[in-house]
């Protein structure tokens, strides 16, 4: 199947989109970036060529006559019986990473029973995951690596709770491994995984009388070859993607052209990320006409938010919960990251509410990007409002209030698969672009420069 | 890819010839108290060269000291130094530069120690800071300074008021000084020879200025001009030297438009030309090379700038002449260009951009230079109305390497031509996009 | 009035954006009035013309900066910003022109924004001499002042004659008499005179009519001694730095609860700028120039042609008894930050001790200038000085 590739590289998640021949959305991929910008950008691609197979098998399983009736709980169970073996096989790489590691170790003598502490942590490991990737389980994270650090952690601290050399022990190999495994990529054996997950799933009481055509689905979309023609590359990292120069577009161009995709009257887009803060204009095409980035000064993005959340000793994602609270605003001046620290403090110690000050907070945070987007020339109808922060409801209430006051009603979009919209932007350039069908990335190629790193 | 052949850079006649002029030059100045010549330390825009060779002085440029130190990579401790010394952080880095490599020893760019100043030449021209300065060497080196103040065009004009203020000033406060310091007397005759001299240099500069017209452009109008205007900011306006200089660069130049050529970059001679700019604002200095490199990587030549004004408006029409002298030098200093006001600075801009038929244009707006920097936001937004042109807005410092964030400038000006490539594709090959 | 009726009406013409006390004079008067931005304008020109001149010290620490900051780089001060947001939001449309004298770069090259930004208003950008030769600069200066006449007459006002440039003088000579005394009382009883209230009265003689300021400062003197207000155990300092964008009344509230009387000071600095009275004269221009060139106080903004740098600062020091000096200017204020080494310099050569920070004129934490202040006072009074 024909297919065109979007990468971004961003400085926290690395996400990829598959669009058909159509410019229709085939699959979305994310993974954290990591300190290997190749292999986070492969394991983005697979990500969205699974979510791909994924979307199709979807489509198929719902056109079956047979299956149609049981659709949504078989396809439920495939996928969560997918994931754990994928989880399963990176688990194994780390247990034999690790185990590995432990041999040297144990020639110490106190360490000797290091391996076998491991050997039982990783069991139990095992035994967790198969619940917690039931269809049912409550929300996981998207990363193996959060969810096995998280894993580890509980058992290292139950193990060794009284005992802080061997803890530090411990955490030391885990430490090294997980970088390891985190160098390589397994998200690449779909037919493993699928093939797995069928039999598990047949297995099952509910689909023992589909079996034929479970497997028969299973098997056509595992046999379903992917042709990517072409592949643009973007985002913060965009110049460590190992691309040849003509398959890199800016992510000003991606997000404005993504942007226009998503919400195709779009004239003025805004995004926050965690390190910059864009303002830019695009036309009925969805070419940037102009565009604003935020200075030096972190004011404006994401990590004020982070820089904030640290000093209140809160997690970034209650912050704006916590400012929608809000009664009464109080006006927070320094927009500088620094100051507001300071500016902060003293607040709460004239006794003044947190909700209030993180309300003020956000709006001075909204002020900057109304800044950029006034040196960009304004706000236009539409309004796309992009990047992470776009899930902050305090910081989307403070931007709807400022856009009214100061240019009037505006239709303002937030899609939920904001944090796509560079990825998108960039498939829709590789379809576009057509010098660059010439340059087909080989994605093979990148594996195995991958391997002999 | 990139635009340019691999072919090693073959040195231009003329840039042999400002080597020697610069290696000569210092090492007069290196050996000027034993030859008991009068040392003036004074600025490049406004700079009164013509006079002070008239009086048998040699000038000192602390500002391209101060860009020297930051290609050899000396401005970061310099600068440190300074601050160390009590500057603010939010402060003009070349003052800071200046402080600094005198508090190291006034090692010049040759390695030889430059001479201290007997006169600081205050030619206060479109900038404040350049007051603050030479107050704030007043007092390292305990010498006496002269004040030229020359009154700004905010109503962009020269009043005969403003013009008489100047040349009052010459005659009254200015020449006397340099008369009493140097031990000489100033032959008007003699001025006016240095300054027709001057004309002739400002007439072949101008004529590589108007080459940027060709397509492709034979000179980079902003990197490859802040060396074309090495000798005539200098110390060497008015003397032979630049008339040859300036005669061997027209040549030059003239030669590549005859070839079809583009300008000559640190990696060779640039290939395809694919975007043309207009650029306002001060280069960086510290790594001016692969700020460069951003550009003609992308096959960007820039064909005019402002900057390369800033010590001489020669391209709009004013050349120094012998005739009336001091009225001369007076229109010099008050149209050197962050002398104008914002409105007239927009307009020669737009110019720019229609003349040289320029893609579009950036901004790099330097944060130790309010002169220049404040109010270009407003500028940018200005100039895309009248000229419908995209412009691009990047920041850096002049020589403040911690002011300078490569990976930050070349996002934003790959962003800027893939821009303009795009709104390019819209407008000339549609189908392109299909 | 009581002094807090006084200081009262003060502070309400110091918070008030809206400028209403400019309209009610404007529609009382049916006359015309025109802007000017710190450090120095002689407001006499403006007067004799018949019109108010309202002096723009930015846009202070409440005023939400939502359009202004769009115009300038993270890298300028902050006055421009507020400037601007106070423009572009039609606030400013009450005045019939506006001022903008040399002070550095940036209002420099905002008189040029003003122009492109306000088509129909008066713009002028007043370039004081920085020669101080009575026949160049003097001569230089006293065209800019009659340009300055010339375009105020043509904007509507009346022909500015000898007599009432000479009128306004003997107005702002009494104005600089009652601030002068104002000044006096401060330095001699500093725990009377509360820094807070002489800087609110300044604020207010910018927006005020001459006449009617000069009266309110009377009265205040005339009251205030009448208050029963304890000495403290502060140490006596002079404030330098804070000439053109001015901090927040919190902050100078904050200086003076940290233990410091501040005795000498720069803020709103154009209402002291001319030493003593100008001279009633047949060329009035000439004693305005004279004024300027040979009895205005140091200041960054002007070169320092007569003196050792530093030689103002010091006298201010010995002559009122000072115990320290307190560095206070704007982020990114170029010729306060310039000038501060040598000040220092100059300082730390007479053994006079001193503290330096920065600010903006909308910064929101004001504990670690306190604590800064704070413990400057404590170290002086513990260990004193020279």
């Amino acid at each position: 199947m024909d297919c065109y590739i979007g990468i971004d590289l961003g400085s926290t998640t690395t996400k990829a989109i598959y669009i058909d021949a159509d410019e229709k959305i085939l699959g979305r991929g994310i993974t954290n970036s990591r300190s290997n910008y190749d292999i986070a950008c492969q394991v983005a691609s697979e990500e969205a060529e699974i979510n791909s197979r994924f979307a199709l098998l979807k489509r198929w399983v719902q056109a079956d006559v047979t299956l149609k009736a049981v659709s949504e709980e078989l396809l439920a169970w495939l996928e969560a019986k997918y994931k754990l073996a994928q989880h399963l096989k990176q688990l194994t790489a780390l247990t034999e990473t690790c185990l590995a590691d432990a041999e040297e170790v144990k020639q110490a003598k106190e360490w000797s029973h290091v391996p076998k502490l491991l050997d039982q942590i990783f069991a139990q490991m095992r035994t967790e995951a198969v619940e917690i990737f039931l269809p049912n389980a409550k929300s996981r994270s998207d990363f193996f690596r959060d969810m096995a650090s998280s894993g580890f952690m509980a058992h290292v601290e139950a193990l060794a709770k009284n005992d802080s050399k061997l803890f530090d022990k411990l955490i030391a190999i885990y430490d090294r491994a997980i970088l390891k495994v985190e160098s390589r990529s397994y998200a690449s054996g779909f037919d493993e995984y699928i093939q797995w997950a069928c039999e598990e799933v047949v297995r099952l009481p509910q689909f023992k009388k589909y079996e034929a055509q479970v497997r028969e689905v299973t098997s056509r979309v595992s046999a379903l070859e992917f042709n990517p023609l072409n592949t643009i590359g973007t985002g913060y990292g965009r110049q460590r993607l190992p691309f040849p120069k003509e398959q890199i577009r800016s992510e000003i161009l991606c997000h404005g052209l993504g942007a226009h995709y998503m919400f195709p009257n779009t004239r003025t887009v805004l995004d926050i990320g965690g390190q910059d803060t864009k303002a830019i204009q695009v036309d009925a095409e969805g070419i940037v006409t102009n565009f604003q980035m935020n200075d030096r000064c972190a004011a404006g993005c994401g990590r004020y938010l982070g820089y904030i959340a640290d000093e209140m000793n809160m997690g970034v994602h209650e912050l704006g919960p916590m400012a929608m609270k809000s009664h009464k605003q109080v006006k927070i001046n320094s927009t500088c990251t620094v100051f507001a620290g300071t500016e902060l403090r003293e607040r709460l110690s004239l006794g003044e509410k947190r909700e209030d000050i993180l309300a003020g907070l956000h709006r001075a945070m909204i002020l900057r990007a109304m800044s950029l987007l006034a040196r960009s020339g304004g706000i236009d109808d539409e309004f796309t409002f992009t990047g992470g922060v776009a899930k902050n409801q305090a910081a989307v209430t403070a931007l709807k209030k400022l856009v009214e006051e100061n240019y009037g009603t505006r239709i303002l979009n937030i899609s939920p698969d904001s944090i796509y919209t560079g990825a998108l932007g960039a498939a829709l350039f590789a379809k576009r672009d057509r010098s660059g069908e010439m340059a087909k990335l080989d994605l093979s190629k990148l594996t195995k420069k991958v391997a002999s790193h | 890819m990139s635009e340019v052949n691999d072919k090693s850079v073959e040195k231009e006649e003329s840039m042999l010839l400002q080597k020697q002029m610069i290696a000569d030059h210092f090492k007069a100045l290196s050996k000027a108290k034993e030859n008991n010549k009068k040392v003036v330390y004074t600025f490049v825009p406004g700079n009164l060269n013509e006079l002070i060779w008239a009086l048998d002085m040699l000038p000192v440029h602390p500002e391209i000291n101060a860009l020297q130190s930051a290609m050899r990579k000396k401005s970061g401790g310099y600068i440190l130094e300074a601050e160390k010394a009590g500057h603010s952080e939010d402060v003009c880095t070349y003052v800071k530069c200046d402080i600094g490599m005198m508090r190291r020893g006034n090692v010049g760019p040759t390695g030889d120690p430059l001479p201290e100043p007997d006169l600081l030449l205050l030619s206060y021209t479109g900038c404040f800071t350049f007051m603050k300065w030479f107050e704030l060497l007043k007092e390292e080196y305990n010498c006496p300074v002269v004040m030229l103040h020359v009154p700004y065009q905010a109503e962009g004009k020269v009043t005969p008021q403003m013009r008489d203020y100047v040349v009052k000033q010459l005659k009254e406060v200015v020449i006397p000084k340099m008369e009493e310091i140097s031990g000489n007397k100033l032959d008007l005759d003699r001025l006016g020879t240095f300054l027709e001299s001057s004309g002739r240099a400002e007439n072949d500069l101008v004529a590589v200025w108007e080459s940027a017209k060709n397509k492709p452009s034979p000179i980079d109008a902003y990197f490859g001009g802040v060396y074309y205007i090495g000798p005539i900011f200098s110390a060497f306006r008015g003397l032979p030297e630049a008339e040859i200089y300036y005669q061997t660069l027209r040549r030059e130049v003239e030669e590549r438009v005859r070839l079809g050529l583009g300008p000559v970059t640190p990696d060779g001679v640039m290939k395809q030309e694919k975007y043309r700019l207009v650029v306002e604002g001060p280069p960086n200095w510290t790594s001016f090379r692969e700020f460069w490199k951003m550009f003609y990587d992308e096959g960007a030549v820039v064909v005019g700038s402002t900057y390369t004004k800033v010590g001489g408006y020669y391209s709009e029409g004013f050349r120094h002449s012998g005739k009336y002298p001091l009225e001369s030098l007076a229109e010099y200093c008050l149209g050197c260009y962050t002398n104008h006001n914002l409105s007239d600075r927009v307009g020669i801009l737009e110019k720019y951009i229609k003349d040289y038929d320029a893609d579009g244009f950036v901004i790099n707006s330097i944060k130790s230079c309010n002169s220049f920097s404040a109010g270009q936001l407003m500028m940018l937004r200005e100039l895309e109305n009248r000229t419908g042109r995209a412009g691009g807005f990047i920041e850096s410092d002049l020589v403040d390497p911690r002011y300078f964030s490569a990976a930050n400038i070349k996002n934003r000006l790959e962003s800027y031509f893939q821009m303009v490539e795009a709104k390019r594709g819209g407008r000339r090959a549609p189908e392109s996009t299909l | 009035m009581s002094v807090k009726q006084i200081i009262d009406e003060c502070e309400r013409l110091f918070n008030d954006l809206d400028f209403s006390y400019v309209k009610e004079w404007k529609k009382r008067t049916g006359k015309k009035a025109v802007g000017f931005m710190p450090v120095y304008v002689p407001r006499e020109v403006i007067h004799a013309a018949g019109m108010l001149p309202v002096g723009i010290m930015g846009g202070g620490a409440d005023l939400e900066i939502i359009k202004g900051d769009a115009y300038f780089q993270s890298y300028i001060c902050h006055i421009p910003r507020s400037t601007i947001e106070l423009g572009v939001s039609g606030k400013l449309n009450v005045l019939d022109g506006m001022l903008f004298p040399a002070i550095c770069d940036v209002i420099r090259n905002l008189s040029g924004m003003w122009q492109m930004l306000f088509k129909d208003k008066y713009v002028k950008y007043l370039d004081l001499p920085q020669n101080f030769d009575k026949t160049i600069g003097g001569e230089f200066y006293k065209f800019e002042m009659r340009t300055l006449a010339e375009d105020l007459a043509h904007l509507g006002g009346e022909p500015v004659t000898a007599d009432h440039l000479n009128r306004s003088i003997q107005l702002y000579n009494d104005n600089r008499r009652a601030i002068a005394d104002l000044y006096k009382l401060r330095a001699e009883q500093p725990h009377l005179v509360m820094t807070s209230e002489a800087y609110l009265l300044l604020r207010a003689g910018i927006v005020m009519d001459v006449e009617e300021h000069t009266q309110l400062v009377r009265r205040y003197l005339h009251d205030v001694t009448k208050e029963k207000r304890h000495k403290m155990d502060n140490i006596r300092v002079v404030v330098s730095g804070a000439f053109c964008e001015q901090p927040p009344l919190a902050l100078i509230k904050g200086l003076e609860q940290s233990g410091c009387y501040i005795v000498e000071d720069d803020w709103v600095l154009g209402a002291r700028y001319i030493e003593g009275d100008v001279q009633l004269a047949a060329d009035p221009y000439e004693s305005l120039a004279q004024a300027y060139l040979f009895h205005a106080v140091a200041n960054a903004s002007k070169y320092e042609d007569q003196h050792e740098k530093g030689a103002f600062l010091v006298d201010q020091v010995r002559r009122l008894k000072a115990e320290g000096v307190i560095f206070c200017a704007p982020s990114f204020c170029d010729p306060a930050l310039l000038e501060r080494p040598m000040l220092a310099d100059a300082l730390t050569r007479e053994k006079i001790p001193y503290t330096s920070f920065n600010y903006s004129e909308n910064t929101g934490q004001f504990s670690v200038f306190k604590e800064q202040t704070g413990t400057f006072a404590d170290s002086i009074k513990l260990w004193g000085h020279s």
